[in-house]
């Protein structure tokens, strides 16, 4: 990578002392030390739950911190709160962008500080916005609606707003989370010329690859204390890993794979040119039980409407689907899931989980009908013996059957949200994006429990925007381009190189022409 | 804020047992300054003279714990008393207090059809639905009142079992059954989840409409056996009656402390919350003070029941 200057020796522009934090009397956040370089990209990671992110918001002024003293640029601050951050030249952009869907990108990046005359708009915001863009190499169409654009292009408003208002120090709270490959890519350059031209940037994520590609230094955090910060030169994936862990272990290889034994009869899930209002064209594929096949397609694809054109969750407007040799038409989740076929969903806390529920009331949502006696009176004692045996078996912690689902941390949410659609061993299972913003120790045990799904004989779908994911668990994959399939993969074969090239190459073809070709 | 985890913690609190705690503070000050108010008399007067509206709030507790508002419950309220006092009129007086639960059942349900078949969001179509109804107890009785001097038809509203109001006892009852069908049945446990997240419901294979008109249902009995208890207390079906309980039930329940974003409540709550404005009033009466501060006072106090309850759902 360009110019990598450790700046550790660098006048500090925020410094932290004994910086701590709690909510509702738990400790998240202890002690921290940190001394951010005038001019660095800085990484912040750790697991879920470390308290990256809190710290990140701590730096952006989002959340205050409970002990500790922050000085910005030399001088203590007192009170620190996002306008106060943002005067002194400390933006922060969200990991669920803070933008007006309705409003244009050139209202978006001036909200705020628009020019005016005795509160009339003096309408400048296009001319400025060719500054700021010119400033940092973007280029957008001032009057596109923001809800029209995709979230790396949101991304490149909410970076223009801080650039727009003077901000010398950018933190960035998991910025490439919903970026494909080369989005994130795009992200990582910005990143780099943001720097050239004098900027500070703290840079929170999961992703150890991106911190390592452009962080100038790393500091690792493991249950709210601060482990080490460090040159990223001298750090690997595998290092980082194990300072996050806290034990040797190096980075988590995927289960082995289970042979999936030949069937006889049909598959357990067959689709026959399956075709949706949603963008999904002509689908066909099968899965065999005790198989896992991965749906590998970049964001947008429309790996998710397939997905929920099979379970039922959207209209499918033709083709079929046949499951263990039944058709099965007029498809809704209540009746898939009565059927055995279940579908995680990729947004846990939209689509998936009742936040005002406890963990025993979400796992068992969707089977109450197998908790009832006389009456529709819920087996409270069955309910919760076999809620504590899923929480045993993904490991939940804290490991309490009517734990308050927002004081979970991602991950164990996410392994509630696999506790409630594997309660009833579902012949077919649908995951969308399982392990997706959950930390390291979570997305193994996640994987464990997928393999051991397979060899338990259940059929799988997979879809994930980490190819290495499919390319580690799945036996088939099928590469998804324009809502239709596109091509099919071997995963011991093919490498995720492979893969991304497959799949970039589709956007310079006419996929019609490509769609001729598949399986 | 250096205190921030207590300043959470007692909000917390505040928002479970604000209720309670207004409640006791009020008693207090009542009994200290009235003999008269700290009387079994007195305290099952309060109770059975608004076991009506107790009835109403405890079944709107269902439709906003499923993410719903009623505001037709009122108008349910006068065509099933008026109905009530037409039937016992002119057909029997014992089928006149028993149909009118099943007639406010029977709009509960258009209502829920309503809302769930044109797929609008209930505030809307209650409203509607509300002019409707109130329509139609102007026409069953023309305009008129109906007046019912029969015991037969008055001992709901009136007679006592065992030296307790027969109303307060069906209140009790009725509120029981409800808060065991919402924290012990798997019905109560779906009206929670269609309200904390109606898109999870939904792919967790729940029929949210079939909750959704559910609730609506059970509100508009409720409305329907409250109008039985009141017609029959002062013997006489008017078109006019029930106007502004749908406020005072919403009120009630929001009061207690029930969220108003769906997803989380109980029916205890509705009941205190009614106790609450009951209390207002009665100290009202108690203290001779100037009515004309009550509605302001009674206003003041839900303002700050629910600026309580946003401060909690702002985490």
């Amino acid at each position: 990578m360009a110019s990598r200057q450790a700046s550790a020796g660098g006048e500090p522009c925020i410094s932290l002392r004994g910086i701590g934090k709690s909510f509702g009397g738990v400790s998240v956040l202890g002690d921290i030390d940190l001394d951010i370089g005038l001019g660095e990209i800085h990484g912040l990671v750790g697991e879920n739950g470390a308290g990256k992110s809190t710290l990140g918001k701590i730096i952006g002024g989002y959340y205050s911190a409970s002990t500790g003293s922050i000085e910005v640029f030399g001088e203590q601050v007192s009170a620190w709160t996002p306008p106060l951050a943002l005067e002194r030249g400390v933006a922060m952009m969200h990991q669920e962008l803070q933008l007006v869907p309705a409003l244009s990108v050139a209202q978006n990046v001036f909200l705020g500080i628009e020019d005016q005359r005795f509160g009339v708009l003096a309408n400048t915001e296009n001319a400025r916005l060719s500054d700021v863009m010119a400033a940092s190499g973007f280029s957008l169409d001032p009057a596109a609606i923001t809800s029209h654009l995709s979230i790396a292009d949101q991304q490149k408003i909410e970076i223009m707003r801080a650039l727009a208002r003077e901000a010398r120090v950018i933190v960035m709270d998991e910025p490439t989370s919903s970026l494909t490959a080369d989005e994130a890519e795009l992200l990582h350059e910005t990143m780099l010329r943001l720097k050239q031209g004098g900027a500070t940037i703290i840079y929170v994520s999961h992703f150890l690859d991106d911190i390592l590609a452009v962080c100038d230094r790393v500091t690792v955090l493991r249950d709210g204390r601060l482990v080490r910060t460090s040159d990223a030169a001298e750090e690997s994936k595998g290092s980082l890993v194990s300072a996050m862990l806290g034990g040797g272990q190096t980075e988590t290889p995927y289960p082995p794979k289970s042979v999936p034994e030949p069937t006889a009869g049909e598959p357990a899930l067959t689709v026959e040119n399956l075709t949706a209002p949603t963008g999904v064209s002509n689908v066909s594929l099968n899965v065999n039980a005790g198989e896992i096949v991965g749906l590998i397609g970049l964001v947008g694809s429309g790996r998710t409407e397939i997905a929920r054109a099979i379970f039922g969750a959207d209209r499918a407007s033709g083709g079929a689907v046949v499951l263990g040799g039944e058709h099965y038409n007029d498809r809704t989740p209540a009746d898939s899931a009565e059927r055995g076929m279940v579908m995680v969903p990729e947004d846990r806390r939209k689509q998936g989980l009742v936040m005002t529920l406890p963990v025993r009331a979400n796992m068992t949502l969707p089977h109450l009908s197998h908790f009832i006696m006389m009456g529709g009176m819920l087996r409270t004692a069955l309910e919760k013996a076999r809620v504590r045996e899923l929480i045993d078996y993904f490991r939940v912690s804290p490991p309490n059957v009517d734990g308050e689902i927002p004081y979970y941390s991602g991950g164990n949410q996410q392994k509630v949200l696999l506790g409630k659609w594997l309660m009833r061993d579902p012949g077919i299972v649908i995951l969308d994006e399982p392990s997706r913003g959950v930390d390291v120790g979570a997305r193994q045990r996640i994987h464990e429990a997928i393999a051991d799904l397979a060899a338990k004989g259940t059929a799988v779908l997979l879809i994930s925007s980490e190819i290495e994911e499919v390319l580690g668990l799945a036996h088939r994959a099928y590469l998804v381009h324009d809502g239709g399939l596109v091509g099919e993969v071997d995963p011991e074969t093919s490498t995720t190189q492979d893969v991304l090239w497959a799949l970039f190459h589709q956007n310079e073809y006419n996929s019609e022409a490509l769609r001729g070709n598949a399986p | 804020m250096n205190s921030a985890l207590s300043s959470a913690q007692v909000a917390r609190f505040f928002q479970t047992y604000a209720v309670l705690i207004m409640i006791a503070a009020l008693i207090v000050a009542l009994t200290m300054m009235s003999d008269s108010f700290l009387t079994f008399r007195n305290l099952q007067n309060i109770l059975n003279q608004n076991a009506p509206l107790a009835i109403m709030a405890s079944a709107m507790t269902l439709v906003i714990i499923g993410g719903g508002f009623d505001l037709s419950v009122g108008s349910i309220f006068a065509v099933a008393g008026v109905s009530a006092a037409w039937i016992a009129l002119n057909v029997d007086p014992v089928l006149g207090l028993a149909i009118a639960p099943f007639i406010g059942l029977a709009l509960g349900v258009m209502n829920g059809v309503v809302i769930t078949s044109l797929n609008i969001h209930s505030f809307l179509a209650t409203i509607a639905t509300s002019m409707v109804f109130k329509g139609v107890a102007i026409l069953i009785t023309d305009g008129r009142l109906i007046p019912v001097r029969i015991a037969e038809f008055t001992w709901l509203g009136r007679d006592k079992i065992g030296g307790i109001f027969v109303a307060v006892i069906v209140l009790i009852a009725f509120a029981l059954i409800l808060t065991f069908v919402l924290t012990r049945t798997s019905f109560g446990r779906k009206v929670y989840s269609v309200g904390g997240n109606e898109e999870a419901a939904i792919l967790s294979g729940v029929r949210t409409n079939r909750i959704k008109i559910a609730t609506f249902a059970i509100a508009g009995m409720a409305a329907g056996l409250a109008a039985a208890i009141s017609v029959s207390r002062i013997s006489m079906g008017q078109p006019s009656a029930g106007i502004g309980m749908e406020l005072q039930a919403i009120a009630a329940v929001i009061l207690g402390g029930t969220s108003i974003y769906g997803g989380a409540g109980a029916v205890w709550r509705s009941v205190a919350g009614v106790l609450l404005l009951a209390l207002i009033n009665n100290g009202f009466n108690i203290l001779n003070a100037d009515p004309f501060y009550r509605d302001l006072t009674t206003g003041l106090i839900i303002l700050a029941a629910v600026g309580i309850s946003a401060s909690g759902q702002r985490r």
